[in-house]
């Protein structure tokens, strides 16, 4: 086994730091930021277009607007009938998507190379041309009420998860689920759709993301016809969200429901994300995520509570900090039969009361850091996973060079960041612990 | 604008080929590898399968296979299941292991820098596992867990209920995860039993794409697998699909409905598959556009998703499908979905035949877009029996389905006396 060590110590000190894809950009004039990203191996193209807009940014009473109109966005267009949006993405072989979080909301087209101009025709044809009727309003409220049915109401963990998360936030709109709440998704109307699409759907409020076997300057003469043309929003709103008090109180939950099998435990903390320029704090959080829970054999829980003394079913931990506003650090844990949750949860707590006094195994932080060495390696084959990098970054407030920047940060982090950032974090006053219980557990 | 976009469909109507040709490789030991090498990227991803997987299961020994699989990686020869995964993290290898129905999985992206060191711990994983007794007791809680909260899925009560009805006393009839009855009472004799079983060199098939020469990748595949033993246990033998007509309530409080539906498919190897791969597309295919997804989502806003699939498992064929809805929604839309199963006997419309033509066509060389899912699908072609030259011919065989094709195949395919429709949940207007 040591010569296995003596190996991989060589090769990071040889490798380089820097292995991203080609990757060039460009704004025009109305404002909608442009980034090409090269991948010539298979003939394929993802245009990404990504609105700075998310369910963080909902008017109060109406959440679920920015998802309910992500949505609406496959409807009809003064040029499109309803549904013809996909349909002419599917006749090119093409699939087509679009997902909505607290800070942006994307739309994605993935189709032959050859075909890119017609799709960035199509997507252009919906940012400004959206024809909405009270009747196709209607009809998707529905849809949307039967995707939280799915997502959210069949599934205890995931109503829970949005009690916890309700509870992290006093005061930001983070703690809005996305989907929205029941009652005012039921409420949302074609009048709230269309103001919130006049505003935001803009191309000075979009980022456009092209990645595959494409050329940067066909790419850009592609736009430039397309999305060029498009007017800007002029009195765009500010991104300002209502901030955090500083969170005083320790929160704590239980929740039961006769469809759990069986207790566990999720607890998060408030954590800073990552800033633009100053992204090393963030990157410490990541390593102690991974020290703390990232290996479900190795990380300081696993060895602790599933191997040396075994007192759960799994453990983990978390860090999610590619935000506009905030981060949170999360970990959790399940326990074995019999085991007694607060017995498990203090198990859980001494081992980061230890890991803040003793700091970082040195061998563990060092296997981490070629694991995240390595992983860039591997994501270069998925392109379509460094479209999303960059568009989510970039539309959470981080900066191209930020994005660039990120790998080499990562490999910067030291032990001492690591404790550093890990005694800020894990106060329990910051966080919110929930227990999600079976109906026994809870009598 | 709507002149343009009809224009254009036209002129674009037929997309580049991704240029993806495998070589075979037969390595100096005779086993057999479909391999890209693609450089650009320095490391390899390495897909092997061994037919069998949890059908292989004993029916008194259900879940071991797959409590097997979950602990090749919790420890090798003399590495216990830290060592082992500090070995393995420190040379930022990935080493995936999986049990289906049909097969065994192993998935592996290795780095070329430390190639030869991954590799080995392939090796000692498939050939040396330790199955240590603290590992297997750690390993049969996780599993029995993820038991006890699939007894409270509706999801997995109906796809549990629906297989029970399809396959009766065939291992597809019960969940090759086991029970929690059966998965408690197995022991570490059953678990290297299972071993033996399921990873044998008469059912390997292998595919790697990146950055490895053939002679690489045939040295590495006889020093990861030369070890094996020749031959593993037999395979069960074909399922008869048992299903007829009528509407399965399975009584579970949730306020959305799980359905689940289907009847007997067709072979893989079958001269009429890709009409019914076309007429499947047309009923329940993928995205917008397929006529339950219309008639369900579009129309009448009674579910997020509707979809059909064809399941070409070794020992049966399937034509299934699964949707949710609200429990006083269930009845009208399980009616929608009889009537559409009823219409879809005569065929699909001629717009309908072009449209999934072309949609298929242009879709394909979008799978072939990374090493790790191009070895997938290379694998796969493979355990279907599909010759080297396939990708280069598998869009004319679609272009040649004809609308007397799909017609055929739907008057002998689709059977509404045979659609049996499970639905889990408290279903207004449906009877249990």
């Amino acid at each position: 086994m040591r010569k296995l060590l003596t190996g991989v110590a060589f090769w990071v000190a040889c490798a380089p730091v820097a292995l991203a894809a080609e990757v060039t950009d460009f704004t025009l004039e109305n404002g909608l930021q442009v980034v090409v990203i090269e991948d010539h191996r298979a003939p394929v193209a993802v245009q990404m277009l990504w609105y700075r807009i998310g369910a963080a940014d909902e008017p109060p009473g109406h959440s679920g607007i920015a998802h309910f109109f992500e949505h609406l966005m496959f409807k009809a267009t003064d040029d499109l009938a309803p549904g013809e949006f996909s349909a002419t993405v599917k006749a090119q072989g093409g699939n087509d998507n679009a997902f909505t979080s607290w800070d942006y909301t994307a739309y994605y087209e993935r189709v032959a190379a050859d075909r890119l101009d017609l799709m960035m025709q199509l997507e252009a044809e919906r940012m400004r041309d959206l024809q909405l009727t009270d009747e196709a309003v209607a009809t998707e409220r529905n849809v949307i009420l039967e995707e939280r049915n799915q997502r959210v109401d069949s599934d205890p963990g995931s109503l829970f998860s949005e009690q916890a998360r309700a509870a992290q936030f006093l005061n930001h709109p983070y703690g809005i689920p996305v989907i929205g709440w029941r009652h005012e998704i039921e409420a949302l109307d074609r009048a709230d759709a269309e103001a919130f699409y006049r505003t935001y759907y803009a191309p000075n409020n979009a980022i456009l993301i092209v990645a595959g076997d494409v050329e940067p300057e066909a790419v850009r003469a592609m736009a430039e016809k397309h999305y060029g043309p498009l007017e800007p929003t002029v009195d765009l709103p500010p991104r300002a969200r209502p901030s955090e008090p500083p969170q005083l109180a320790e929160r704590r939950l239980s929740m039961s429901d006769p469809r759990v099998s069986e207790p566990y435990m999720m607890r998060t903390y408030l954590a800073p994300n990552r800033e633009s320029g100053n992204q090393k704090e963030a990157a410490a959080l990541l390593y102690l995520a991974e020290l703390l829970g990232g290996s479900g054999t190795t990380s300081l829980f696993a060895r602790g509570l599933q191997f040396d003394d075994p007192k759960a079913v799994y453990s983990y931990a978390f860090y999610d900090g590619t935000a506009l506003d905030s981060g949170t650090f999360g970990l959790g844990l399940m326990p074995l039969p019999g085991v007694k949750p607060e017995e498990a949860e203090a198990a859980m707590d001494k081992i980061i009361a230890d890991f803040l006094a003793a700091g970082p195994d040195p061998v563990a932080f060092e296997r981490i850091k070629t694991q995240l060495r390595a992983a860039e390696i591997y994501a270069r084959d998925d392109v379509e996973g460094l479209a999303r990098r960059y568009g989510e970054a970039l539309a959470t407030g981080l900066t191209l060079k930020d994005i660039e920047d990120w790998p080499a940060v990562l490999q910067s982090v030291t032990p001492d960041d690591v404790i550093e950032a890990a005694r800020k974090v894990l106060d329990r006053r910051n966080a919110v612990t929930g227990w999600l219980l079976t109906e026994e557990g809870a009598q | 604008m709507i002149k343009r976009f009809v224009t254009l469909f036209f002129l674009l109507a037929s997309p580049a080929l991704a240029e993806i040709k495998p070589v075979e490789v037969i390595s100096p030991g005779g086993i057999k590898a479909w391999l890209v090498e693609e450089h650009s990227i320095p490391f390899t991803a390495l897909e092997i399968r061994f037919r069998g997987g949890t059908a292989l299961d004993a029916p008194d020994k259900r879940g071991a296979v797959n409590l097997m699989t979950a602990l090749i990686e919790e420890g090798a020869a003399d590495m216990n299941a830290q060592k082992f995964a500090e070995t393995r993290d420190g040379l930022a290898a990935e080493l995936r292991f999986g049990a289906s129905v049909d097969t065994v999985s192993v998935s592996a992206r290795m780095l070329t820098e430390n190639r030869s060191q991954a590799a080995e711990l392939l090796r000692l994983a498939l050939t040396q596992p330790r199955f240590d007794a603290d590992a297997v007791e750690r390993v049969r809680g996780q599993v029995l867990s993820n038991l006890r909260a699939a007894e409270k899925d509706p999801g997995e009560i109906a796809g549990q209920s629906f297989n029970a009805l399809a396959f009766g006393d065939h291992p597809y009839g019960t969940s090759g995860d086991g029970t929690v009855a059966s998965v408690t009472s197995l022991t570490r004799d059953d678990i290297v039993a299972a071993h033996r079983m399921a990873l044998a060199r008469d059912r390997i098939y292998v595919a790697a794409v990146g950055d490895i020469t053939a002679e690489d990748l045939g040295a590495l595949l006889d020093h990861v697998l030369g070890g094996l033993p020749e031959t593993g246990a037999p395979l069960p033998g074909p399922a008869t699909v048992g299903l007829s007509a009528g509407v399965t309530v399975v009584d579970f409080p949730t306020p959305q409905a799980v359905v689940m539906f289907g009847q007997a498919g067709i072979d893989r190897n079958d001269p009429d598959y890709f009409a019914a791969y076309v007429l499947n597309e047309v009923l329940g295919g993928e995205g917008f556009g397929s006529r339950l997804m219309t008639e369900l989502r579009e129309k009448r806003g009674l579910t997020y998703g509707a979809y059909t699939w064809l399941a070409d498992y070794d020992q049966a064929d399937l034509l299934a499908g699964q949707f949710a809805t609200d429990n006083r929604t269930a009845a009208e839309a399980v009616d929608i979905l009889k009537a559409e199963w009823a219409r879809m006997v005569q065929g699909v419309t001629e717009a309908e035949l072009n449209k999934t033509k072309t949609f298929l066509t242009g879709a394909y060389p979008l799978r072939f877009d990374g090493n790790a899912p191009i070895a997938n699908l290379l694998v796969g072609m493979q355990m279907v029996g599909l010759p080297l030259d396939y990708i280069a011919t598998r869009n004319a065989k679609v272009e040649a389905v004809t609308l007397d094709d799909v017609k055929r195949v739907a008057a002998r395919l689709i059977q509404p006396d045979q659609l049996r429709i499970v639905v889990v949940g408290q279903p207004e207007g449906l009877a249990p």
